[in-house]
């Protein structure tokens, strides 16, 4: 009689459903998961330790390149954490800058993960139409700061610059013809706001395809439901967060329970799911997309009618105005002081957490009074999520394992760090 | 908030006091300080006691104090290694931060929170890999991040930023072979330290 063991299997690191370069030892006893053990670093820069060697402001950009789906919330927890240190008010404007940013954000890496995890699952159109919202948000990304992917658009006291005037248009091409230009130019006519504005009242209607598409489809359905099931205690015992802990029903959400920014004046609502299955986890998500296009709304409409600073004039923790430096000697030496040492972030320690596209995103500072952080801990929210997949995938059939990846959402950026 | 914050302060020396061996708030955190004897026992309070409830860990990591304060060595704890913890009761809604040292600086030890919140495996292996603490407990402690086969604590003060191996390709002996880096660390912004106030004393 042959003898009977189990499958060894290999999945990653270049798996195009891996999500990045996760190493997956999968044990199979014929297709079912008896044991999966992720093997996790391959992409690990080591930021923690590079960012000793920066000066406090040139950290930042580093955060971009944590969860690079959701750059500016990562931006965002780095700022506050050296703000609390700082003990610095930023502006409101600058409050609401981030709001703003905060949701185009979280509109970015749920398209994201909405159209990859459908693409994981076989569903190949519902990509192209996630990715083409993404793009409008790009475009949103760029004006302002010129870049589409690592924008390092906040600082610390605020952000980098106002909204933009005016949007940059598409020029004449082979391909584009008067007409096609007059088309893809007719949204771009106004300021920024009046970009995204138009934006936000298409989005609805996107929104509303990708349910026809999947809420109700059976494949979708039968892929998702019951499938790495996660009680409210055990999703709170390994640490869950955002989605995944509202997945299992567990009310919680740090814009609404720890308001930052300016989360406390705007409106929004908080969806929670029920049985704590993937379909849940992405019902959670689905209804946080249009709850994200609310709060943008409501951050145009304040924007619109409020200027004001956007970055704190304490030109010992921020760059004086560029247009200064050559006229007055005190902004000279302060600009040359900023970016030639630094700031010099008083002693003490500091936990700041937002509330990320994918969970409690924190950042604990510790300082010594130097003008580099000591040590400098990311709390990624995928690392958890991602411990959790041996418990999550044991029992379930190998293609499951493709749908818990989707529906943990994570990206190695931050895991790895 | 601040009302929040007395009461969680209030609670926490009633039901743990003794067993602490300080308690700060900084910046509006409450953080406790911990011997590493103690360590479990109050983890387990923490998470056991109604009146506190925190239920989730929501991160640890472990922390260097080798060279904190510069060549003065201003407020340098006494010992090298540090595991702070973060945790969060959903309940109260309010946070603490734990703080323990290891007794040895030289194989440092700690017990491991494992069995009280699952959350804590990874992270013990993340601190682990890069700080070489071990946790007494764990039941798969094993490198995380770092390369299969890596030498040495990575995050560990005297562990140089450019490291002490390089990888490359050699197309003599057709595979790929580690030896001693080519780079010299160097640092353009130098780190420096300023008195509290530096710079606004016309302010």
């Amino acid at each position: 009689m042959p003898e009977a063991r189990n499958f060894t299997l290999n999945f990653g690191p270049q798996h195009p459903a891996a999500h990045g370069v996760l190493r997956l030892i999968l044990e199979l006893e014929g297709e079912v998961v008896k044991l999966a053990d992720p093997h996790i670093g391959l992409l690990h820069r080591g930021t923690e330790k590079l960012v000793e060697t920066r000066a406090w402001a040139q950290a930042l950009p580093y955060m971009d390149r944590l969860d690079y789906v959701a750059m500016m919330c990562n931006e965002h927890a780095y700022c506050l954490a050296v703000e609390k240190l700082l003990g610095i008010e930023v502006p409101l404007r600058a409050k609401y800058i981030r709001t703003m940013f905060d949701e185009v954000t979280r509109l970015l890496s749920h398209l994201l993960s909405l159209g990859t995890h459908a693409l994981d699952l076989g569903a190949m159109g519902i990509m192209l139409y996630t990715f083409r919202e993404r793009e409008d948000l790009m475009d949103v990304y760029e004006a302002v700061t010129g870049a589409r992917m690592h924008p390092a658009y906040y600082r610390i006291g605020g952000v980098y610059r106002d909204l933009p005037d005016q949007m940059s248009q598409y020029q004449k091409s082979p391909w584009k013809n008067a007409a096609t230009l007059k088309k893809v130019n007719k949204n771009r006519q106004g300021s920024l706001l009046d970009y995204l504005e138009d934006f936000t009242e298409r989005f609805p209607k996107c929104h509303a395809d990708y349910h026809t598409l999947l809420t109700d489809n059976r494949i979708w359905k039968q892929r998702l439901v019951n499938i790495g099931v996660v009680s409210p205690e055990r999703a709170l015992q390994l640490g869950f967060t955002g989605a995944m802990l509202r997945g299992s029903g567990i009310e919680w959400d740090l814009r609404k329970k720890q308001p930052y920014a300016a989360y406390d004046r705007v409106d929004f609502d908080v969806p929670v799911g029920v049985n704590g299955d993937s379909y849940d986890r992405y019902l959670v998500r689905m209804e946080e997309m249009l709850q994200a296009n609310r709060i943008i709304r409501q951050c145009i409409d304040w924007l619109r009618k409020n200027p004001g600073p956007v970055i704190s004039d304490d030109y010992k923790l921020a760059p004086p105005p560029h247009e200064t430096i050559h006229s007055n000697m005190e902004a000279l030496i302060h600009h040359f002081k900023f970016f030639s040492e630094g700031i010099f972030v008083p002693e003490g320690e500091a936990y700041a957490v937002v509330e990320h596209p994918k969970g409690e995103f924190g950042i604990y500072a510790i300082s010594d009074g130097a003008n580099k952080p000591y040590r400098l801990k990311i709390r990624p929210p995928g690392f958890t999520h991602l411990a959790a997949m041996d418990e999550m995938a044991r029992g379930h059939m190998l293609a499951d394992v493709v749908t818990i990846i989707g529906s943990q959402d994570y990206v190695f950026g931050d895991i790895d760090r | 908030m601040s009302a929040r914050l007395e009461t969680l302060k209030t609670t926490l020396q009633a039901r743990l006091g003794s067993r602490l061996i300080g308690m700060d708030e900084i910046l509006r955190e409450v953080r406790l300080e911990v011997s590493a004897a103690n360590y479990l026992e109050v983890m387990q309070a923490l998470r056991d006691t109604p009146e506190l409830a925190f239920a989730g860990l929501m991160d640890l990591c472990g922390v260097d104090y080798a060279t904190y304060g510069g060549e003065k060595g201003e407020n340098r704890p006494a010992r090298r290694f540090a595991v702070v913890t973060h945790l969060l009761s959903i309940q109260h809604n309010w946070r603490v931060r734990v703080r323990v040292f290891a007794e040895d600086d030289g194989a440092p030890r700690l017990p491991s929170l494992f069995h009280i919140w699952n959350s804590a495996n990874w992270y013990e292996r993340e601190a682990f890999d890069m700080f070489g603490i071990f946790f007494d407990g764990h039941p798969d402690l094993r490198r995380i991040l770092t390369d299969y086969g890596f030498v040495g604590h990575p995050f560990r003060k005297d562990f140089p930023v450019c490291g002490h191996l390089e990888m490359r390709y050699d197309p003599e002996q057709k595979r790929v072979v580690y030896q001693p880096v080519s780079i010299e660390p160097r640092e353009i912004t130098p780190r420096i330290r300023r008195e509290a106030n530096w710079g606004r004393e016309h302010a």
